[in-house]
This record gives C-alpha cells, sequence and structure tokens, in this order.
C-alpha cells in the first residue's frame, strides 16, 4: 500500500509557546520537533507499508526550519516526504490545511491515509475528518488499533464507553490515537539515511490551491486565575487535611 | 436572530448530555432553535430535546455504518432549505466526524474547542482556552455562515426551558458512495464500576507517579471507599495501564466535581483543562513544583503511596 502519514513540526512543547502580539500566531522557531502524537501514525505507516511491501510518505505543511522534526519521521523509516512551505499559509485555519494536505496527498497518490486525531500545539481535532471528505475517501476516527487485511482496513474505535470495531475498504483514511503502536526508536542508521531522504519542498501553488482562511482571533487575554490554596510538606500526617477538606466539601 | 441547529448524538442514557448543555447555551443567543437528532425516534428523546428549548427536531436514524458521510451530505441539502446560521456540536467522537466532513463539504471553516459563545454587538464571538486554560482566545467568523462551532463539555450547565414537544421532520441519509462504505461490525462496552468519570461528585485521578500499573490499586481503592470514579492522565492511558475511558484532559473527558484528587499527575497543560473548573482540587506530588499545585485548594509534597494508604485507613476509621 502506499500509505500517506500527515505529520506536522511543532515548537518543543517543553519550552513555553511565544504568541506574536500583532498576529497572534505562535511562533515557530527553526528548531522544531515532530508533534509527539505523530510518531504513532508514523509508526502505524510503517507497519502497514512493511506487512504490505508499501512505501509511506510523509505529508507536511509549515514552515521548513531546519526540518529537525521532518528528519525525526524519515529517520524512524519513512521513505520521503512532501513539505508545504508557503509564507501565504501562515495563520491557516484547519480547513485552508486540509485542502493543502488532500492536493499534496492526492499529487502523491495513496491507498491509505494516517493522522493524528488532533495536533499537540493547535488541537482544533477535525483535520482527518476534513481531508476524508476532501478526498472522497471513508473515514475510520479514533482507531486505537489498526490490521490491513488485502484492500480491507479494520480498526478498533474509540467510543465514549468502550470501543467498536469498524472496517472500510481502502483507500481509506484513518486518523490513530497515541498508544495505537508503540513507536519505534530511530537507530544510528536511520538516522544517517534520514539525511539523504528526498524532502519535496513545495508551493500552495505549486499543488495548484489557494485556500483562504475564514477565521481571525480578535483577542487574546488571560483566564481568570484560580486561587492556589495551602501547600504542605507532608510530615507524616497531611491525610488528616484532606479528610477535613472533603467533611469541609460535604462529600463525606 | 440567529436560526441555530445543535447536533445531538444518542447515548445509552438519552440525548447526549453534552448537547443539551449546548442547546441550553443556544436559547440565550434569540432566534429559532433546532436539534438535529442522531439516534432512535422516541418520544422520550424527542420530549427532552424540546424541554431544552428545541422547537424542532431533524431526525436521523442511525444505520449499521458510521454516520459522518452521510449525515454530512444530508445536513448539507437540509442546511439549503432552512439556511441555519449556526451548527453546533459537541467534542465528541461522532460530533467531530461530522462536524469534520460538513465543514469540507460545505467550504466553511470551524472553530473548535469553544467554552463559550456570546454577541458582541452584532459580531459572534467564539472563546476557547490555551495553555491548559491559562488563557482564553477570542475569535470571530470571516465571510458567510452557516457558521461551525464544537464546544466542549461542561462548559455550560443544561437546564430545561420547560418547553413543550418540539415538531419532528424525518431525515432520510442519501447515498454517498464509497466515502460512507465504513461500517461497524461490533460493540464492546468496557464494564464500569462505580460512577460515570463525568458525574461523579469526586474523582480520584492518577498520572506517572503511581510508577506501576499495579500502583493504581490504592487509586481504586480510595475512589470505592469514596464512592468516587477513577480517571487518569493521558501518560498511563498511553501506556496501557488502565482503559482510555479514564482519561481526563483534552483528548479524554472533561470533569467538573465537587473534589478532585490528583495523586502522582504533575498537571501538564493536556491534563489541567480537562479538570481544572473543579470546585476543590486536592494535590498529591513528590515534586513541589508540579504545575498541579498551581491550581490546588489543598497540595501535599509527599508520597502518595505513603498518604493515600493512610487516607484510607483514616476514612475506615471515621
Amino acid at each position: 500500500m502506499r500509505v500517506a502519514v500527515c505529520v506536522k513540526q511543532i515548537p518543543d512543547p517543553a519550552s513555553p509557546y511565544d504568541l506574536d502580539p500583532d498576529t497572534h500566531f505562535v511562533v515557530r522557531p527553526a528548531d522544531q520537533v515532530m508533534d509527539d502524537t505523530d510518531r504513532y501514525g508514523v509508526e502505524m505507516g510503517l507497519q502497514v507499508a512493511e506487512q504490505t511491501e508499501g512505501t509511506v510518505t510523509l505529508i507536511s505543511m509549515g514552515p521548513s526550519g531546519n526540518l529537525q522534526g521532518i528528519r525525526q519521521a524519515l529517520a524512524m523509516g519513512a521513505d520521503k516526504a512532501v513539505l508545504v512551505d508557503d509564507a501565504s499559509l501562515r495563520g491557516s485555519d484547519s480547513l485552508a490545511t486540509a485542502a493543502v494536505l488532500a492536493a499534496a496527498i492526492k499529487r502523491e497518490g495513496f491507498d491509505l491515509v494516517i493522522a493524528g486525531t488532533e495536533s499537540t500545539d493547535g488541537y482544533a481535532g477535525i483535520l482527518p475528518q476534513q481531508l476524508a471528505e476532501l478526498l472522497d475517501v471513508p473515514a475510520l476516527t479514533f482507531a486505537k488499533k489498526v490490521v490491513v487485511e488485502g484492500d480491507l482496513v479494520k480498526i478498533e474505535r474509540q467510543t465514549q464507553s468502550g470501543y467498536d470495531e469498524v472496517e472500510a475498504p481502502a483507500p481509506a483514511l484513518v486518523s490513530v490515537t497515541a498508544g495505537v503502536v508503540e513507536p519505534r526508536y530511530p537507530t544510528f542508521k536511520g538516522i544517517m539515511q534520514a539525511k539523504s531522504k528526498p524532502v519535496d519542498t513545495v508551493t500552495a501553488a505549486d499543488l495548484g490551491v489557494a485556500p483562504t482562511t475564514q477565521q481571525k482571533i480578535v483577542d487574546i487575554r488571560p483566564a481568570p486565575e484560580r486561587a492556589s490554596g495551602e501547600i504542605i510538606e507532608d510530615d507524616g500526617n497531611a491525610h488528616l487535611k484532606i479528610v477535613e477538606l472533603l467533611e469541609q466539601a460535604k462529600v463525606i | 436572530m440567529p436560526n441555530t441547529w445543535v447536533f445531538v448524538e444518542e447515548t445509552e442514557e438519552g440525548p447526549a448530555t453534552v448537547g443539551l448543555e449546548i442547546l441550553t447555551k443556544a436559547r440565550d443567543l434569540g432566534g429559532e432553535l433546532s436539534a438535529v437528532y442522531l439516534g432512535a425516534a422516541s418520544d422520550e428523546n424527542f420530549a427532552a430535546l424540546g424541554a431544552h428549548g428545541a422547537s424542532k427536531v431533524f431526525h436521523i436514524a442511525p444505520t449499521d455504518a458510521l454516520p459522518a458521510a452521510a449525515v454530512a451530505a444530508a445536513l448539507v441539502d437540509l442546511a439549503a432549505q432552512h439556511s441555519p446560521d449556526l451548527i453546533l456540536f459537541g467534542l465528541t467522537y461522532t460530533d467531530r466526524d461530522v462536524a469534520g466532513r460538513l465543514s469540507a463539504r460545505m467550504g466553511k471553516t470551524i472553530l473548535s474547542n469553544a467554552t463559550d459563545i456570546w454577541v458582541d454587538g452584532e459580531t459572534l464571538k467564539v472563546t476557547n482556552e490555551i495553555f491548559g486554560g491559562t488563557t482564553l482566545v477570542d475569535s470571530v467568523f470571516e465571510g458567510d455562515g452557516p457558521y461551525l462551532i464544537i464546544v466542549r463539555p461542561k462548559s455550560f450547565v443544561a437546564e430545561p426551558s420547560g418547553d413543550g414537544a418540539p415538531s419532528i421532520e424525518t431525515v432520510t441519509l442519501p447515498e454517498v458512495g464509497h466515502a460512507g462504505s465504513a461500517v461497524v461490525t461490533g460493540s464492546h462496552a468496557e464494564t464500569l464500576e462505580g460512577p460515570k468519570l463525568e458525574e461523579a461528585a469526586i474523582v480520584v485521578a492518577a498520572g506517572r507517579g503511581i510508577g506501576t500499573e499495579e500502583g493504581f490499586g490504592v487509586i481504586t481503592e480510595l475512589a470505592t471507599k469514596l464512592g468516587a470514579a477513577t480517571g487518569a492522565t493521558r501518560a498511563i492511558v498511553d501506556a496501557g495501564w488502565v482503559p482510555y475511558s479514564k482519561q481526563v484532559g483534552q483528548t479524554g473527558k472533561t470533569v467538573k466535581p465537587d473534589v478532585y484528587i490528583a495523586a502522582g499527575l504533575s498537571g501538564a497543560m493536556q491534563h489541567l483543562v480537562g479538570m481544572k473548573d473543579s470546585k476543590v482540587i486536592i494535590a498529591v506530588n513528590k515534586d513541589e513544583e508540579a504545575p498541579i499545585f498551581g491550581v490546588s485548594d489543598l497540595g501535599i509534597v509527599g508520597d502518595l503511596h505513603k498518604v493515600l494508604p493512610k487516607l484510607i485507613e483514616a476514612l475506615d476509621n471515621r
């Protein structure tokens, strides 16, 4: 199968994000990492490709920076990457992003598209579904397990109370939850190979799309702060303070 | 005065609570209010939608297919006939599927993770929270509607308006070909003991600090003692220690119990957003720098494996 995996480079979540005061966009440094949730999609894609003697192409949109995040995914074993880096796409909403990714995926050709359920930095959580609609394929969403049997893609789909077994014929899109598979760590060989793997950097015009963004941030303000309470060291009797508070709250 | 639609999915307990919450909020916006209801036809469920303010229900009966592709196609046709200004969804699995496909099919953007919807002069504004709820962002739509919004559960309180039964219009799902070919072949419910996580008055939640999968035992024991539900961070769900249905946070459930006991969890942004509005927060963590202490009413710097067993014993002796 030709597997397209959507990945995103994001600022390292371990350090605080900066917002541009004029545009309200997240400031994106040259050093960006692969979104941790995408490691699961990449791993899933690699496993499907290994099983079906297929290929894995990474599809991404955003400022290239030094490509560190993309190279991380290539080092895991993906064959190549297509990165749409275009200043005119800055601040794109999820639908505009989906339109760009759909165009890139169509140009590459695909049997299976894999995406995380939401990104760590933006987390609108609807891009996979928008992408499936634009590609006119079924969306197997919130997968906690994925199995490919011939042309049939079977998943276990997370539900409020447990999970459903869901299946659809390829071509299809699967959105995977973190934990769907255990992502592999890049090997030294993988890291060396990643340096020479093809990264095709394109613009929206190259893909023949010019999506418009239909939403705008008008204000950013601090949330009302929750007063922080008492903090104590456990001296062996701290549990009594909990009992006291539970009594005050009238829950015991 | 907007013509507002609220998408509501049926759950085991009737119309989804988040749907009723959004209907309640939508009454404030004035104008016409309808529910798009995906579920089995039942007078009781229709009445519940009416009682929360829907004067009309567009009823869609579920099939064994994943509904999003066909429902989105049906809603495009329906919207062309009725011209809704706003279409509101809850942040749930099926709602996200329908909203996403509808957005792409209509070519209309979505504002997601909304915690408030309000009118400022003539402008509709949508608020969402970022950075673990420490920062509020107000956004507006540009261009023509319908405007699609996904609302976080528990952003509003569901309250009946006392309105009567709604009028019902049955919607037939169109054939959408390959895009609609995902079918559900089996369904599995995890057996849950104790109260439901979203509804429990007390939640006892744990993170990596429990150390091992077995470490969750003391959490369960305390929860049983208190009649509480157990919750978990994404880290220990991903590790496979507890089922996903217990996950609290951005990608899990949103809870607002009377008391939230956070044991061995640091309070990552993605967790805080799901629990920071609890009435009383009690945290036990070895690391005094843990962000969870910033939102706690009572923070105990200590080892949960020492504090919680003593707490259980103290509760036993009451």
